[in-house]
């Protein structure tokens, strides 16, 4: 019995040297969550934020009313994705520790998240990503290549030399710029839903926050108003467990899931296996295409585990047992979805190892080329002169006197 | 021509651009079915529609915030925040974002954001309805700092804002919506009717961002200033019997250095006035820049009026503000330094 107020520090399960404990988990049986209508009443779907929608189950068998019934090209498909994500960050992750690009996040374990989710949406339909879903710049048709020189600042670099490794943007591609500011990118999407509504388009807009950027103002902003005006938006939660080295329960996890973070708001929520390309698919279709008839939004927690450190900044060994991601109930979402096509009869191991090399041959050859355009100790060069345009439209006179005055003082070599 | 006041010309700028442009919506804290607390938006919503128009929670960040996704969206926004004292749960997206999303993305997205807010002192509204926190914004890259002092500038500026691509912060100073100020709080309200800058065109016209104005010519010394200060400077030159230059600054950035400094260099003295508290506030820019370009030719040291560096007071704000009797000492200082 409760006696008096009290401090509650919320605290991992499993520390450093500690044994993985994921009993917290509410995990639900693949098959076992009810599929509702599109037009169900948020409060008559309050299930949906609390049980775990789950596809594949335990024998790599797809269950249940979510099986979106994918073929097995279409599979075959969303797993190369999966695939090349990881061989690319595997790729970039090495160069970082070779000190040929100074910072690298990487999407390890979450792949499914970027690659289900991407997969299920328009082309028209705009992504508001944060720094872990670099699969969204591949399926939207950003080269290999040009993300690289966009790690490496060179001559051909995207952002022209001004952004942190990872921060990419797609005009053509619809997927917006990396702040890397945490959740600001959430009313944005918000926003630019509401547009799309007033001009009368049926394009809908997606965001991704991780479990810690919850906390932030912006989420609760953006859940505000994308309930008030009911805008055709996915708010998705990607809940991997860890910020850095706080726990998700220091983010309000502990005692009611994020998806059910917009109940209040009259916004449904769907929790969903994150590692489940399956069901990562069939939950994003069901809210875009309630969002694209007018049913508003709908938050979206994907439940995944941070396979690897936070960033290339970050040592999780001092934080979280190593042997965690094995532990992890919901695996590793490429080999679940590998598991799955096996099971089916129309993957192999064979095909899964010849694949794995056909695209670190892939990678091996974009990082290659990447390299012709500069590196960070050979040259081109950018040229440093380029930093004073896009502040404004037009550049004010103030910053051309600063551009002569920096070419005088530093030389134009 | 016609004669308006600030509110009104504010209005009309938001009624010519909604009219010339679909793309033009507003939205803010009461703005739409009621029209504004200060009734800028009046009458919009009738004309139109809610969903050009709209009423928004009260959540600066989220009006902020979901304004940029607007504008990335082909959209042109203005955005009303009641007050600049409640703009601070915006900011982030303002620096952070509005501010540097053409500059990190190359130029491939851009949120041609216009923020309306009202500013300033002089109608008893305490602490958190008297600020003045253009410094905070004109020291942000990527952004358009700007407050007009009549309703002539307001609304040429406005549309100017809502027209320029880059995001724009526009003060307006709400001691000056009904009418001039001289400064002296124990006059009776005089109207915009017997100014002439109270004439203002029905349809589309703009003021130039960028661009400072020689509010009133003089010789002996030059007061830059801004917003409603501008009134009690010309007022304090008149009482003083000083002949002052008074340069109404308008644009905070991108500031119009030649206009300033091509007056210092004609008086050789130099007066800077603002609402907002003295330490790091605009005027150490304005400072700095005379004080650069003009050095051979000052006859005296630079001189700010200014804000004294407490949290706005409600009971002292004649004390407080830079009212007439503040200006004038000013002036006279510096007539007298050598």
């Amino acid at each position: 019995m409760i006696s008096k107020s009290r401090l509650h520090i919320p605290k991992p399960t499993a520390r450093p040297g500690e044994e993985p404990d994921f009993s917290y988990l509410e995990l639900s049986p693949a098959g076992s969550v009810d599929k509702p209508s599109i037009d169900a009443r948020t409060r008559d779907i309050e299930f949906l934020a609390n049980d775990l929608v789950r596809v594949l189950d335990e024998s790599n068998e797809a269950k249940g009313p979510w099986d979106p019934k994918l073929d097995a090209n279409d599979l075959q498909v969303a797993l190369r994705w999966m695939m090349l994500n990881r061989a690319f960050d595997q790729r970039m992750w090495q160069i970082q520790r070779q000190g040929r690009i100074s910072f690298y996040v990487e999407a390890k374990g979450e792949e499914a998240v970027a690659v289900g989710q991407g997969l299920a949406l328009r082309p028209g339909d705009m992504c508001f990503p944060s720094y872990r879903q670099q699969g969204l710049y591949l399926l939207r048709g950003e080269k290999l290549v040009d993300l690289m020189c966009q790690c490496l600042s060179n001559t051909k670099d995207m952002c022209l030399g001004r952004q942190l490794p990872v921060m990419y943007h797609s005009k053509k591609g619809n997927v917006f710029s990396i702040s890397g500011n945490l959740g600001t990118q959430y009313p944005h999407a918000v926003g630019w839903a509401m547009a799309s509504a007033i001009k009368g388009e049926d394009h809908i807009a997606a965001s991704w926050v991780g479990d810690g950027s919850t906390a932030e103002a912006d989420f609760h902003h953006a859940l505000t108003f994308a309930a008030v005006y009911q805008a055709p938006v996915i708010l998705n939660v990607v809940n991997n467990q860890w910020a850095i080295s706080t726990f998700q329960g220091t983010a309000g996890g502990e005692r009611r899931a994020f998806a059910a973070r917009g109940l209040g708001l009259g916004i449904p929520g769907i929790r969903v296996d994150g590692n489940d390309l399956l069901a990562v698919y069939a939950v994003t279709l069901w809210a875009a295409d309630r969002a694209r008839r007018g049913g508003g939004p709908t938050l979206i927690e994907l439940v995944t585990y941070r396979g690897g450190a936070h960033s290339t900044s970050d040592d999780p060994s001092k934080y979280r047992p190593k042997d965690e991601w094995d532990a992890f109930p919901l695996g590793d979402p490429i080999a679940r979805l590998r598991d799955h096509l096996i099971a089916e009869g129309q993957w192999s191991d064979a095909k899964h190892e010849s694949l794995e090399n056909e695209l670190r041959d892939e990678v091996t050859a974009a990082w290659k080329e990447a390299q012709k355009y500069g590196t960070m100790t050979e040259g081109p060069w950018l040229d440093p002169a380029s930093m004073f345009d896009d502040v404004y439209a037009d550049t004010p006179r103030n910053l051309e006197s600063q551009r002569r005055r920096m070419l005088e003082v530093m030389g134009d070599e | 021509m016609a004669q308006m006041n600030m509110i009104e010309a504010i209005r009309s700028a938001h009624d010519v651009m909604m009219d010339r442009d679909d793309s033009v919506v507003v939205l803010g804290e009461d703005v739409g079915y009621f029209g504004g607390v200060f009734r800028c938006t009046d009458g919009l919503q009738r004309k139109f529609g809610e969903h050009r128009v709209i009423d928004a929670p009260i959540a600066e960040g989220g009006i902020i915030g979901a304004a940029i996704g607007m504008g990335v969206n082909g959209l042109r926004p203005v955005a009303e925040i009641q007050f600049a004292d409640y703009i601070y749960p915006g900011f982030d997206q303002i620096v952070s974002e509005l501010g540097r999303l053409r500059y990190r993305s190359a130029g491939e997205f851009f949120s041609p954001v216009t923020i309306r807010t009202p500013c300033g002192g002089g109608i008893r509204g305490g602490q958190t309805h008297s600020q003045s926190p253009e410094a905070l914004f004109a020291h942000v890259s990527g952004i358009k700092t700007v407050m007009p002092s009549n309703p002539y500038d307001a609304k040429g500026l406005l549309i100017a804002a809502i027209e320029s691509d880059d995001p724009v912060v526009f003060f307006e100073p709400k001691r000056i919506y009904n009418g001039p100020f001289d400064g002296d709080p124990d006059k009776p309200a005089v109207s915009w009717a017997a100014h002439p800058k109270g004439e203002v065109p029905e349809g589309y016209y703009t003021v130039p961002i960028g661009e400072a104005e020689v509010a009133q010519p003089g010789e002996e010394l030059t007061i830059i200033t801004y917003g409603t200060l501008v009134h009690i400077a010309i007022a304090a030159a008149k009482e003083t019997g000083v002949d002052c230059e008074v340069i109404d600054v308008r644009t905070m950035a991108p500031l119009d250095v030649k206009t300033l400094t091509d007056s210092v260099k004609k008086t050789g003295r130099c007066m800077i006035a603002h609402e907002a508290t003295r330490f790091a506030g605009y005027g150490a820019e304005l400072a700095a820049t005379v004080q650069k370009d003009c050095f051979y030719h000052l006859e005296a040291p630079i001189s700010r009026v200014a804000g004294w560096d407490t949290p706005y007071p409600h009971a002292f704000e004649w004390q407080y503000f830079p009212g007439l009797k503040r200006m004038k000492a000013g002036i006279r200082r510096v007539m007298e330094a050598e």
